[in-house]
């Protein structure tokens, strides 16, 4: 049995590495592409990249792109945050029937595509246009819906990781208000889970380009595009930027929640 | 003896009409905490889709219509229809056939090592990086003067591109989705590898079995369902997207999406709006259709594997 | 005992058909007007300058908007990007130029989505498909070199007016493809890879004129565009023709030798890449093309003022002149040439053309459309 065990183990690990070396060519080869490409011509695009004030004066769409992108996730985040976090707790509280009508709805975003969304997103925009003009921020409200799906599974799994009742009860029963035990009792206990929340949307506004584009606002994709149309190497570079920081983001928050299950 | 206990109305109401009538007044005040976010999906995402369907049978000049539905069946429509499912389809068989080999690779590593937390990580940032700088990421890659064109033309004499640039139309496309698709594979299909116990195989293996009978009489039958789910995931994954092909392609809108696109932005084919909703609908109803089976798979899944 | 299932039903039903009776409400209902402060000055009802007392009079209610929104306007097509420097600098007028790679489908989008706001578009450049379809959304206004325009190129009422226009022509470099004389040539072995359409025929007018111009040569007509779809269908299998879309990156790198476009978009091409790519355009003979874009003021124009001042200004030798410059022929071109304004030397600078132009009439262009969806696709898919 030992020796199967063992002959089974070396299969494995040559499977394994014939499977990574292979498939990991595959997926390395266009990065490395990207590096090449945007190097050609001396370099240039690279420099741009880290000198903001040249940066707005030779591409200003380019730059405007990446002001509005960043705004736009910010504001996604805390509008996420707002909406989900409080209804998830206080549906796991008081309203426990209606748990399956959230993830229903939270699953829905899944099911019709966004090109199929920003479709009947026109009329609605055009009254939100009306209340608040046609800022490229106020794509936040689309992009929310967009993030629903994986930022309520995320809170989810958070909240049924520490036993909200009680905490809560608990809480209440010490005299706090609502405010306070979502506050201060909650939510630093699904700081991981909210922190996830917010890296994944940030993560998906910043790659977002249907919407954007299919409703003629600015963004860091949208900008993008325009920009292969100019300047090819600038456009790879900066594509391979926007990679590279989502790559950082998604890394950080792996890293910290193993810090947070660690310190368990 | 029982008479004491038998006059119940000498004693103060039941406590049970007083709960329900309490619950009721709390059922209301909790429901309406609720509002804002109900309210607000309500605006932001119901409202869109019923637009979507009450346009698809709205005529141009305002009045019901079947046309555009009917106008669904001409040529060019059903041909990007049976075009996108065809590039659906096989990316997701494909990246589920690649996914699954990786994702088994992962499993048989060390659980909490490096190599898996760094692939998955890897396998999360990839799954979403689709769109515009994917595109670019190919461009750069086997475009026209991209980086292995000019190794292999140089190099090795090879002309990619002689029988026609293939990368800008569907085979391009194929290759293209194929590069998140194997991710999400690996994302979707690793929590059901992970279900498979040990305790299974050491069991085949003390009854005598093989590693093929294993494959073929315990595991895969068990792994089925996820796989099929997945691979279902992966089509409408596949069927949705529309930024990779719009900043790749740019002659002859080959699937559905870039077809909306072409219906809504034409400058020379007017008067198409209402086309466009109703080919909205049409993907509606092909993704609805692909994630119901998907969630019956899901429910199998989780049954066996848990 | 509740009956939870039925009442929650019933409450769902209700909530459905309480949402399916909005949405049915917002789609078909827009939001109320903003009202503009913009229009103390009477201008946004003028039909021309004497309306609102003389030029002088328009100069001064345009400075004080301070702002004009223009939309889809490219700054290396037909030189507008000096077009809008020109004006800023000369009036003093901050030039918003939104969404410079739009279409002109996107300009009338633009223009209901932002009706009312501070950011709608002023002024439309369109194709002529487009401007037919909507001439209820313009406000006329004849400039004050209306009487200079022949009857058949603008609006008698003013609603609408040609601007500049140009042939459909093929750009090529001369140092990677021999020089084309026809259509035809473009078949050739040695423009393998090589050919490619300034965007799709079913999107874009450029790509359209393309084809029609591709069937001219072919043996087609301006009712017929069918040759025009085969050639390009005999292009795709012979291995010529690039799915790629034109753009200044690609024809600087050489991925593009050869491009269909507009006469003034390849002139200007080769204008700017003098020194670097050896970029030369012809109109092939016998298959000319021709097509005039349409300027209009949108009627709900927040600057309203400076929208006509632009008019103006465009309809002027000087914005008539900078069009010339940009490779385009200006609307005026015969008034000017016989009053002695124009740029005699930018004009004779034009890619000759000859042949009879062929000028698609609203008919000949919605066959030429219908055929073209509903076979485009398979023809070089």
């Amino acid at each position: 049995m030992a020796g199967l065990i063992a002959r089974r183990a070396r299969r494995q690990r040559a499977f394994r590495w014939i499977v990574l070396v292979l498939l990991g060519a595959f997926f390395l080869l266009p990065l490395i592409a990207m590096v090449e490409f945007a190097s050609r011509g001396g370099g240039q695009s690279w420099r741009l990249l880290v000198d903001w004030p040249q940066l707005r004066e030779t591409y200003p769409d380019l730059a405007s792109g990446i002001v509005a992108s960043l705004g736009q996730a910010v504001l996604t985040a805390l509008l996420m945050l707002v909406l989900l976090v409080p209804t998830a707790v206080w549906v796991r509280l008081r309203l426990p029937g209606l748990r399956r009508l959230i993830e229903f709805i939270c699953l829905l975003p899944l099911t019709i595509p966004a090109i199929v969304l920003v479709v009947g997103l026109a009329p609605v925009y055009a009254w939100v246009n009306y209340f608040l003009g046609g800022s490229s921020l106020t794509l936040t409200f689309a992009y929310t819906i967009l993030v629903l799906p994986y930022a309520y599974r995320s809170i989810d799994t958070g909240l049924s990781a520490i036993d909200v009742k009680t905490l809560a009860e608990a809480a209440r029963s010490l005299g706090a208000g609502w405010g306070r035990v979502m506050w201060r009792v909650v939510l630093p206990n699904i700081r991981s889970a909210v922190l996830s929340a917010a890296f994944l949307t940030v993560a998906l506004v910043l790659g977002e380009f249907t919407i954007a584009s299919l409703l003629h606002r600015d963004n860091l994709q949208v900008a993008i595009e325009l920009l292969g149309k100019s300047s090819a190497t600038m456009s790879v570079a900066v594509s391979l930027a926007a990679l590279v920081l989502a790559f950082i983001l998604l890394l950080l928050l792996s890293l910290f929640g193993e810090r947070r299950k660690a310190s368990r | 003896m029982a008479n004491v206990v038998d006059t119940p109305d000498l004693v103060a109401p039941r406590p049970e009409i007083r709960a329900r009538r309490g619950v009721g007044i709390t059922r209301a005040r909790s429901l309406l905490a609720t509002v804002p976010f109900f309210a607000y999906v309500v605006i932001f995402l119901v409202i869109p889709t019923l637009v979507v369907v009450v346009d698809s049978f709205t005529g141009n000049e305002g009045g019901f219509t079947l046309e555009n539905i009917s106008a669904l069946g001409d040529g060019f429509i059903v041909d990007a229809f049976v075009r996108s499912i065809v590039l659906s389809a096989s990316t997701a068989v494909v990246g589920a056939i690649l996914g699954a080999l990786l994702a088994y690779a992962l499993v048989t590593a060390k659980p909490n090592g490096v190599l898996r937390r760094a692939v998955t990580a890897a396998s999360g940032v990839l799954a979403q990086f689709g769109g515009v700088t994917l595109a670019f990421a190919f461009l750069a890659t086997i475009g026209l003067s991209g980086f292995v064109t000019v190794f292999l033309k140089d190099h090795l004499g090879i002309d990619l591109y002689a029988n026609g640039v293939w990368l800008f139309e569907l085979p391009g496309l194929m290759l293209v989705y194929t590069y998140f698709q194997i991710p999400l594979m690996v994302i979707v299909f690793l929590p059901a590898l992970d279900g498979i116990r040990p305790q299974w195989r050491e069991a085949t293996e003390s009854l005598g079995g093989s590693t093929w009978q294993y494959w073929t009489r315990v595991a895969g039958p068990l792994l089925a369902p996820a796989f099929l789910g997945s691979t279902l995931l992966l089509f409408a994954n596949a069927f949705s997207a529309y930024a990779t092909a719009a900043a790749l392609v740019s002659q002859g809108n080959p699937i559905v999406p870039l077809q909306i696109r072409g219906a809504l932005t034409s400058e020379v084919v007017l008067g198409r709006q209402h086309l466009g909703h109703a080919m909205a609908l049409g993907m509606v109803v092909v993704v609805a259709i692909v994630m119901g089976l998907y969630a019956l798979l899901q429910r199998r899944t989780a049954k066996w594997l848990a | 005992m509740r009956t939870p299932s039925l009442k929650g039903a019933a409450r769902s039903a209700t909530a459905l058909l309480a949402a399916t009776a909005m949405a049915a409400a917002v789609a078909a209902c827009s939001p109320p007007e903003k009202k503009s402060e913009a229009d103390s000055t009477g201008a946004a009802t003028a039909t021309s300058a004497a309306d609102l007392g003389g030029l002088d009079a328009l100069v001064t209610a345009a400075k004080k908007e301070g702002q004009l929104n223009v939309i889809a306007l490219p700054p290396d097509w037909a030189n507008y990007g000096e077009i809008i420097k020109a004006f800023g600098d000369k009036y003093g007028i901050k030039v918003n130029s939104a969404q410079p790679d739009g279409s002109s489908q996107d300009e009338i989008n633009a223009a209901d989505q932002l009706k009312g706001q501070d950011s709608a578009p002023d002024v439309f450049d369109l194709g002529g498909a487009v401007a037919t379809a909507n001439v209820a959304k313009f406000a006329p206004y004849k400039v004050s070199t209306f009487a200079d325009v022949p009857d058949a190129l603008k609006d008698a009422g003013g609603a609408w007016v040609n601007d500049y226009g140009g042939y459909m022509s093929i750009g090529y470099d001369s140092s990677k493809v021999p020089a084309p004389t026809s259509v035809a040539d473009l078949l050739k072995p040695e423009y393998k890879g090589k050919v490619a359409l300034n965007g799709d025929p079913t999107q874009a007018g450029a790509a359209f004129s393309g084809v029609v111009m591709a069937s001219l040569g072919s043996g087609g007509s301006a009712d017929d565009i069918a040759p025009g779809v085969d050639f390009f269908a005999q292009l795709k299998k012979a291995g010529n023709f690039l799915p790629v879309d034109p753009t200044s990156a690609t024809v600087e790198s050489g991925q593009t030798p050869v491009v269909f476009d507009w006469d003034y978009l390849n002139v200007a091409q080769g204008a700017k890449l003098t020194g670097k790519v050896q970029w030369k355009t012809i109109v092939p003979a016998n298959a000319v093309v021709g097509s005039y874009y349409v300027q209009a003021i949108s009627k709900d124009a927040p600057h309203p003022a400076a929208a006509r001042l632009w008019e103006e200004f465009l309809y002027s030798d000087a914005g008539q002149n900078l069009w010339l410059k940009g490779g385009a022929r200006p609307v005026r071109a015969e008034a000017m040439e016989k009053a002695g304004t124009i740029d005699a030397t930018a004009y004779a600078a034009l890619p000759k053309a000859e042949g009879t132009p062929v000028f698609l009439t609203d008919a000949q262009t919605t066959k030429a459309k219908d055929y073209l969806s509903a076979n485009w696709a398979k023809a070089i898919g």
